[in-house]
């Protein structure tokens, strides 16, 4: 194998961008018709007890900005933040996997 | 609208917090698990998944008839880092949009959590396993078995769904209807998600192969092992 690898920093900078790349130009495309959850729910009459999130009147609520009437402009920038926490949370959860394991002096044999 | 998951009120409280207390175990089990096997490189190679599968799950594509479907991404996840770290990452992506986005009630977190992430991850995994081995060990074989398994998940996600409104639904509703048209357009949802995922799969096979969980033991780990003499173990 000659092909020179792309470094696993390089990787994850890619990836990042090309998900930065759906949510900018693909995402405002996206369709809007009801999902099949939401449709069979309507159609079978599943959602005639639904409630609203009890986050519903938050500031990113259904993928929008609140204040912000540009819709394709919203679902950019609830987008982009939602890729960015999803990124850093994970991030952070598993290098503390990580770290704790790493910390831990030479682990006993169960038993 | 863009993505749905099943919002508060769908199922009673007494199954969703069930599904709730499965999940917290499911997570538990899926904590420890990553903790023994987790690579130091892939560490952000898991980030990197859970961001792309809310960036994917951001992209209604149309199906039928005014319904659309998006991806769940449990298989994918699960290919690319191993099921415990992808169930962790779409279990992650799950909370941020039910606590940020209002996408998914809160007292249904569970319940979504069980159907796209576990099921998606664990049972989708099972069958991408399957499918590899039948397959055969190249490249694309790592591809379409993930795209194959991954048309499976959405269609399980939904017998899970008809499964938990058996339990906790309203009793009005009937059950076969639910079941056979939740089936039934998930099984469409199914096709974009397999494509999706093998498209993806493919994608990094094509760049890092050695990055791919699901592909560990088909392609040489390092590329100067090949180069090895012959007999030499």
């Amino acid at each position: 194998m000659a092909r020179r690898r792309i470094s696993v920093a390089a990787f994850v900078v890619a990836g990042l961008l090309v998900a930065v790349l759906l949510v900018v130009f693909v995402a405002p495309r996206a369709s809007s018709s009801p999902d099949g959850l939401e449709k069979v729910a309507a159609d079978q009459g599943i959602d005639r007890d639904v409630r609203p999130s009890a986050v519903a009147d938050g500031p990113l609520a259904d993928y929008g900005v609140k204040g912000v009437d540009h819709a394709a402009l919203g679902t950019i920038v609830a987008g982009l933040v939602g890729v960015a926490v999803t990124f850093m949370v994970v991030l952070a959860a598993m290098w503390l996997l990580r770290r704790r394991r790493s910390r831990t002096p030479t682990e006993p044999v169960a038993g | 609208m863009l993505a749905m998951h099943i919002p508060d009120g769908f199922i009673d409280g007494r199954t969703s917090l069930v599904a709730g207390l499965v999940a917290v175990a499911l997570v538990a089990w899926s904590l420890r698990m990553t903790a023994k096997t987790l690579d130091e490189r892939e560490v952000p190679i898991v980030g990197l998944v859970a961001a792309f599968v809310f960036a994917l799950q951001l992209l209604n594509f149309p199906v039928a008839n005014g319904t659309s479907g998006h991806l769940l991404g449990g298989v994918l996840a699960a290919v690319l880092v191993g099921p415990y770290a992808g169930a962790l990452a779409v279990t992650v992506v799950l909370v941020v949009q039910a606590l940020l986005f209002a996408d998914g009630g809160l007292s249904a977190l569970g319940l979504n959590v069980v159907n796209m992430a576990f099921i998606g991850a664990f049972a989708g995994y099972g069958v991408f396993v399957v499918a590899r081995r039948l397959l055969g060990r190249s490249a694309p074989s790592v591809a379409t078995a993930a795209g194959v398994a991954a048309f499976t998940a959405p269609v399980l996600a939904a017998v899970a769904f008809t499964f938990e409104y058996a339990i906790g639904g309203n009793d009005a509703v009937s059950i076969g209807a639910v079941a056979a048209s939740m089936i039934g357009v998930h099984a469409l949802i199914g096709i974009g998600e397999g494509v999706i995922t093998a498209l993806a799969v493919g994608a990094v096979m094509a760049t890092r192969p050695d990055l791919v969980y699901g592909a560990r033991g088909t392609t040489p780990r390092e590329p100067t092992s090949a180069a090895a003499p012959a007999g030499a173990s």
